[in-house]
């Protein structure tokens, strides 16, 4: 399953990593490979399988709708890179940038 | 001019925030207006290495209100991470429901002024909110406050069916009567647990040639003005850029647009071209759930009465105009405290008519409302006591309305107040006689007048009788007497 550059460049985009140059080339061949590998599973004769949603064969694990107590605002904010009073400071985001 | 027809076509994702106690996967509590960042946790801050458990009474909820809309609910659901990166979702995705979303196809049955139309409801899922942005009036950055972050919503979302504006308001006002009937949301608007997105375009007939426009989504609208404002405006933005570009709908596209509420408008919204790109996939710390059917049969039993059903039940068992079940069923609190009048009163209808016109009419000069039943000073078994006065003939409607204005604004109950002030009709004959004697000895003119043959005459001898004896003359009885008298 060949991958082209432009597919990682765009996965790369999504996922707000930079790539140094050459790295794309580099990243579509092995992730090609990966995906040759993974793709193996496709050989298997699958359909009398039901398909399956979690590894884990557990369903409905719930919590209780009681509160806990939650964490000091100090601590909340203590791995902040840059804060306020109160917040988390981030660059400026413009109305209407949202998703 | 060509000929043509324009068809608008609206659907509508809405947001309705559940009515827990806690988050959706941590024991935060879920709160509004408190100290930022106040209400978080390992979990819902995102930090590494922790682990989401659902939250029991949200899943609840969201069945039971899938159930009301008439959807299927799933025997088999799971939860999915949806990724894009925004300051206020720390984890880098939200989790959410994909392919398999806990109730599907379902109905909502809307009334118009054209009548009952049923509205298809794709889906009903429940999801993690993120949380808030607050923009610095000055310097360059915004502050995240993370405390809503995790808070338990069901995204509803129909089928494009709803063709008009009034449509699209009947549908957001009928879905919120019907959470807040269930109980499943607080559904309060200041407080955003409710935030609606349509997706509008427009069908264009023209020469007998169909066409469609792009589709554009209004994001975040937070009331129902709002929702009206932003469809009618598209509708008529959307039709302007038809006439000048003759821009059709690509298929699987759409815009994103604001609604600005000062000026009444729709903005694009800038977007990266890859904003729909969210590579879903199964939220691995999450497992699946299947509800057993016996509790979804238990659920299905134990829902509340309908707003609709509920009006259609007023008018049926209580012979109510379809106005009036409408005004009486708006909120599950206006219904309750009428049912329990018309149940203590032994009679409906009047009942229905002292809630909707003279208690209505009191509480909204005051600015109290029925809905804030901790400092609502008429209660149930208050009124129904001056109903049955008033049916009973102890006093007439007009004194029942100097009552019903003390009983609000002090504590005596109808009884005391009517004993109190000796308002009670006098329907004792004897006295009534006397009265009558005495205005006709007063009033000639009019005497005169009806024995000549105007027999309009006798209203203005009703008006003095009912006016000396302070409105509390029994009418009925004395304009029995007075006819007699006219005629000796
Ligand atoms: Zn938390």
């Amino acid at each position: 399953m060949g991958l082209q550059r432009q597919e990682v460049e765009k996965v790369a985009k999504l996922s707000r990593i930079t790539l140094a140059p050459g790295e794309a080339e580099q990243l579509a061949d092995q992730l090609s490979r990966v995906l040759d590998y993974i793709g193996k599973l496709n050989e298997l004769k699958t359909d009398d399988v039901a398909p399956l949603s979690h590894a884990l064969a557990v369903a409905n694990v719930f919590r209780d709708d009681e509160p806990r107590e939650s964490l000091p605002v100090e601590t909340v904010l203590a791995n902040a890179p840059s804060r306020t009073a109160a917040g988390f400071k981030v660059p400026r985001v413009l109305e209407g940038d949202e998703d | 001019m060509t000929d043509r027809t324009v068809k608008m076509i609206v659907g509508l994702e809405v947001h309705v925030q559940l009515k827990t106690r806690t988050k959706l996967f941590c024991g935060c509590q879920t709160s509004f207006g408190d100290e930022p960042n106040s209400h978080c946790c390992p979990v819902c801050l995102g930090l590494p290495g922790v682990l989401p458990v659902m939250n029991r009474e949200a899943y609840r909820l969201s069945v039971m209100a899938a159930l009301a809309l008439h959807c299927t609910v799933a025997p088999h659901t799971k939860w999915d991470r949806k990724h894009y990166y925004y300051p206020d979702l720390p984890k880098n995705y939200q989790i959410s429901q994909y392919d398999l979303p806990l109730g599907s196809d379902g109905y909502l049955e809307i009334e118009t002024e054209a009548g009952r139309k049923k509205i298809r409801i794709l889906r009903a899922h429940l999801e993690e909110d993120a949380g808030k942005l607050l923009h610095a009036e000055h310097g360059d950055y915004s502050e995240v406050d993370l405390n809503r972050t995790g808070t338990p919503l069901l995204e509803i979302v129909s089928q494009p069916d709803l063709a008009t504006v009034e449509e699209v308001r009947a549908y957001c006002m009928s879905l919120r009567q019907i959470v807040t009937y269930l109980g499943v949301s607080e559904a309060n608007m200041q407080m955003g647990h409710m935030r609606f997105e349509p997706n509008i375009n427009l069908h264009i007939t023209e020469n007998g040639e169909k066409h469609a426009t792009p589709i554009v989504e209004l994001k975040n609208l937070n009331s129902f003005r709002a929702v009206e404002r932003g469809v009618a405006y598209e509708e008529r933005r959307q039709l302007a850029e038809w006439d000048e570009t003759h821009s059709r709908m690509k298929a699987g596209t759409k815009t994103t647009r604001g609604f600005n509420d000062s000026t009444g408008e729709t903005f694009v919204q800038r977007e990266k071209e890859e904003a729909n790109d969210y590579r879903y996939f199964p939220e691995p710390d999450l497992v699946v759930v299947e509800p057993k059917p016996e509790w979804i049969d238990e659920l299905q039993r134990g829902l509340p009465e309908l707003p609709l059903e509920k009006k259609n039940r007023f008018v049926t068992a209580y012979g109510l105009s379809e106005y009036d079940a409408g005004v009486l069923t708006a909120t599950i609190e206006m219904a309750r405290y009428f049912e329990r009048v018309a149940e203590l009163s032994a009679a409906p209808k009047p009942a229905a008519n002292w809630v909707t016109q003279g208690l209505t009419r009191e509480i909204n000069t005051r600015g109290l409302s029925i809905e804030s039943a901790a400092d609502f000073p008429v209660t149930a078994e208050r009124l129904a006591e001056l109903v049955k006065a008033v049916e009973q003939g102890t006093i007439s409607k007009t004194i029942g309305d100097t009552v019903l204005s003390e009983m609000i604004d002090g504590k005596n109950s109808a009884a005391e107040i009517i004993a109190a002030k000796g308002l009670a009709q006098v329907s004792d004959t004897a006295a009534l006689e006397r009265m009558v004697d005495e205005a006709l000895a007063a009033n000639p003119g009019p005497v005169a007048d009806y024995r000549a043959g105007k027999k309009q005459a006798l209203g203005r001898l009703m008006g003095a009788i009912m006016k000396a004896s302070g409105g509390k003359a029994n009418p009925k009885v004395v304009s029995g007497i007075l006819e007699q008298k006219l005629h000796q």
